[in-house]
């Protein structure tokens, strides 16, 4: 440990915590992660690896189309194991319902100058022939790609070691004080500022953080190079994401490049428990072959589940935390946090350093939710 | 008597019984290399039991079957190094 | 896709010795049994392609009981998932089939530990036990020339198993010292049968170079292997061959008692004197719940047996059996552990992880298995860390963690086939 207080020290190398050390490094402040067990442990090494722009609200487009053209700008320096591919995105509609969706969709994000492209029926067949017949059509985002989180985070974690940041790992946050952190073996490490990048456990560093788990499951399989080429969300995710309920399922496949395929999604609230549901596991994977019929000879080699870490309006916390002087946030990213990740340090850094933002910050400040209001 | 069958190893034809597993008729065929690891080097069968997944080979069209623990059976067709 | 639904008193996982002998005792105590294995037949490994007709005497007579009696055998079939307690799901050639059962019998078994070295991917380079398996599936071993690697007692039954069936065994390289060895052979001296079973070995063992204190340090050859180094304390030196049968003794197969939530010890299962293990009615008989054997197998499958259908007077009988094949077990562990050479023999471009090829330098740089699994994919392959596990543990010190379904590959179709209950 160095003489003298660090600038910032970070809870959590996940990849948002990650990327915040890099940021903040990379403006010379001196940083300090900590991390209790591995880089990219949690959430982060849990799910899919999909960097896409969406358009649930202004602001969740907003800092999802910032931080995706922050990776494609770094997307060169990345190294091969984080597996950069941008294969796009399709958003798949099954009915005519959802193909009114898919061109309202196409016209909000071509206004906002996101390139995307509307596929009829018979497009949607020669860009994914193993899509089943009978579904109308769907939104190809090409600037959407996919990468291999758990590397990325250790990538982006040695880029601020070789700015000076210093990596404290497995190392146990106990308490957050106002001299900074104290640790599990009962030492202090002084900081000035204090960055909660702990994902579904910022709660328990910071009581009165709305942030609850919600848990998913998936499921990668052997290697089909080919089997499909973009990653396939259909366009119940948004309704499956959007929703508070208990518990949904939607059709989600992502392509890797190792030729395996990545089958999700499910979210549920209230489950502790990290066994993984049968229930769950047979809607998830019926729906993915009502989309791909094929995938039911596809061999299963792995199932898991993994908690996102969401909050009551499905944006982020990034931020001060009220009447902490020296206490900032940078979690609550649901199912964002790979995409969101980059865009997310540059707003904290800028925050730290009390710089203009590039896109507007209010709708992710924690103090956008009045004390006490929490449920 | 095991029961005589005829299967295809890579598209020749051999002799072989259902009792004998595919990777005994494999071998028997004189190939060696029964799939490319991920980065492409030859690999042959390893545990003989299903637990290592390395005789990993294509029968009847369906990829990644376990040879070792499959009994040949009429007309089989055997692909390897797929 | 064909579905089917089985329910039982007792099911038994696994027909190798324990299985059989659990599955008959359990038949006899009139309930209904159920026995379930992912070979085509029963036998597990040790008893692979024998038949009530086999020369193998025990083989035979528990072959003949489990056909004689009332107990199911459902082969072959693939346990990988528990969707609720009391229910099992397994894959068929053409389905799935839900296994429901008051009480279970985990009869898992065993398998080879591999480590790694330069060259031991190599086509043609084989478990010891694997070779042996793939000659009794039918393989023609005639003229070829092998040597037979690694540790154990199984080397010498494999060896004896490919020379009767024209192997030119070229030697037996056996990594424990003769001093291990002996006082091992000294542990013999009490089982009588232990030293009958020894005797017939050297006599079908004669003039097959047999070295303790020797092990393999690299396997050469162009697309498949052509020859090994062999090294002792005192030499190294090339050994020209076809195939090289090498493993170093056994680890159990314990991922459907993880899966289960069955405690482990030591990495076996843990089990009470009636083989009960910490899930109140599931059993566990044989190597989980420590190498042993198969005398040993066949003594705990027995009790297993008749505990599991009610009868614990019956399944007493066999305690002093088993208390004594304990014995021939712990010194097994013994007298086999590995030496310390073995560890240096991979180099940092020598593939650990087959599945993933994930090679010794990479996984060098991790500071746990948790980091290796996520940071190189070690581990996350189809064989769920069932080959480089042991070898990460022996390597590293680093421990499997729990099991998570499906245990073994299925297809989408069939994981998803996990019915709920209605």
């Amino acid at each position: 440990m160095r003489a003298g207080a660090y600038d910032v020290v970070i809870i959590g190398a996940g990849i948002v915590g990650a990327a915040c050390a890099w940021a903040c490094a990379n403006e010379g402040l001196r940083v300090a992660v900590i991390e209790a067990d591995t880089i990219g442990g949690g959430a982060t090494g849990a799910g899919m690896g999909h960097l896409v722009v969406m358009d649930d609200s202004e602001a969740q487009f907003a800092l999802t189309r910032y931080s995706r053209s922050l990776w494609q700008q770094l997307a060169k320096e990345l190294p091969g194991d984080v597996e950069y591919e941008s294969c796009g995105t399709i958003w798949v509609a099954a009915d005519e319902e959802e193909m009114k969706a898919v061109w309202q969709k196409n016209e909000f994000y071509e206004t906002r100058g996101v390139q995307a492209e509307v596929l009829d029926a018979k497009a949607l067949r020669m860009a994914e022939p193993n899509l089943r017949e009978g579904l109308v059509g769907g939104l190809r985002v090409p600037g959407d790609a996919v990468i291999y989180a758990p590397c990325a985070a250790r990538f982006l974690i040695e880029r601020a070691q070789s700015r000076g940041a210093d990596l404290y790992l497995p190392r146990v946050v106990t308490e957050i004080t106002a001299e900074g952190v104290r640790l599990n073996d009962g030492t202090v490490m002084a900081a000035h500022r204090v960055v909660n990048a702990a994902g579904t456990w910022s709660p328990m560093l910071t009581p009165g953080i709305e942030v609850k788990k919600r848990k998913g499951h998936l499921v990668i399989t052997e290697r089909y190079a080919g089997f499909v080429k973009h990653q396939l969300v259909e366009l119940g995710y948004l309704k499956s994401a959007h929703s508070m309920t208990t518990e949904s399922v939607a059709f989600n496949v992502q392509p890797r490049r190792t030729g395996q395929m990545l089958i999700g999604s499910s979210r549920q609230f209230d489950v502790e428990g990290k066994e993984v549901d049968a229930n769950i596991l047979r809607h998830m994977l019926q729906r993915a072959a009502d989309f791909l019929p094929g995938v039911n000879r596809l061999s299963a080699i792995r199932g898991w589940t993994g908690f996102r870490a969401a909050t009551p309006d499905k944006l982020p916390l990034i931020g001060p935390w009220a009447g902490r002087e020296n206490l900032f946030l940078a979690t609550g990213h649901e199912g964002l946090g790979i995409t969101t990740s980059l865009g997310t340090a540059k707003l904290l850094v800028d925050q730290l350093l009390r710089r203009a933002t590039e896109i507007p910050i209010g709708p992710y400040l924690p103090s956008r939710v009045p004390e006490g209001v929490h449920a | 008597m095991p029961k005589a069958v005829s299967v295809t190893v890579d598209g020749a034809q051999v002799d072989a019984t259902e009792e004998m597993t595919a990777l005994a008729v494999i071998l028997l065929s004189g190939t060696t290399t029964l799939r490319r690891s991920v980065s492409g080097e030859p690999r042959g069968a390893l545990c003989g039991m299903g637990v290592c997944f390395e005789c990993r080979v294509t029968i009847n069209g369906e990829r990644h079957c376990r040879s070792c623990q499959i009994k040949c059976a009429h007309a089989m067709d055997i692909r390897t190094d797929e | 896709m064909n579905n089917s639904r089985r329910s039982f008193d007792v099911l038994v996982v696994g027909a190798g010795p324990a299985g059989i002998a659990a599955a008959c005792c359990a038949a006899e105590a009139g309930v209904r049994v159920g026995v379930v294995d992912n070979n085509p037949r029963p036998g597990g490994q040790i008893w692979r392609g024998e038949t009530q007709n086999s020369d193998v005497a025990d083989a035979a007579s528990w072959f003949r009981k489990l056909a004689g009696s009332r107990a199911e055998i459902l082969t072959p079939m693939e346990v990988f998932a528990q969707p609720e307690v009391g229910r099992l799901t397994a894959a068929s050639s053409d389905g799935v089939c839900e296994l429901s059962y008051k009480k279970l019998i985990l009869c898992t078994g065993a398998r080879e530990r591999f480590l790694p070295f330069p060259g031991w991917t190599l086509p043609n380079v084989m478990g010891a036990g694997g070779l042996q398996a793939v000659v009794k599936s039918g393989m023609n071993i005639a003229g070829k020339k092998v040597v037979v690697a690694g540790s154990g007692p199984l080397l010498l039954a494999v060896a004896a198993h490919l020379k009767a069936h024209g192997a030119g065994v070229r030697a037996i390289a056996e990594q424990a010292s003769w001093s291990r060895l002996v006082r091992f052979g000294m542990t013999l001296a009490s089982r009588g049968r232990k030293i009958s079973q020894a005797f017939q070995l050297k006599k079908q063992l004669s003039r097959i170079a047999f070295r303790a204190g020797c092990w393999v340090v690299s396997a050469e050859g162009n697309g498949k292997v052509e020859s090994v180094t062999l090294r002792t304390e005192r030499k190294t030196w090339k050994e020209s061959c076809d195939y090289l049968a090498c493993g170093f003794h056994l680890v159990p197969n314990v991922e459907l008692a993880s899966l289960i939530g069955c405690e482990l010890r030591g990495g076996f299962v843990r089990a009470d004197e009636f083989q009960e293990t910490s899930v109140a009615g599931v059993y566990c008989a044989g190597e989980p719940t420590g190498i042993g054997g198969l005398e040993l197998s066949i003594a705990e499958g027995q009790i297993a047996g008749f505990a599991a259908a009610g009868q614990r007077d019956k399944a007493r009988e066999y305690f002093s059996e088993r208390k004594g094949q304990r014995r021939f077990s712990s010194a097994l562990e013994r007298a086999f552990a590995l030496r310390e050479e073995l560890r240096t023999l991979p180099s940092a471009e020598t593939i650990v992880c087959r599945c993933e090829d994930v090679r010794l330098g990479r996984l060098r740089e991790q500071s746990s298995w948790r980091a290796a699994k996520l940071q190189s994919r070690c581990g996350m392959g189809p064989c769920q860390g069932r080959i480089c596990g042991p070898a990460v543990e022996f390597l590293f010190g680093w421990k499997a963690e729990s099991a998570r379904p499906p245990i073994f590959p299925v297809p989408i179709e069939s994981f998803a086939a996990t019915a709920c209950t209605e």
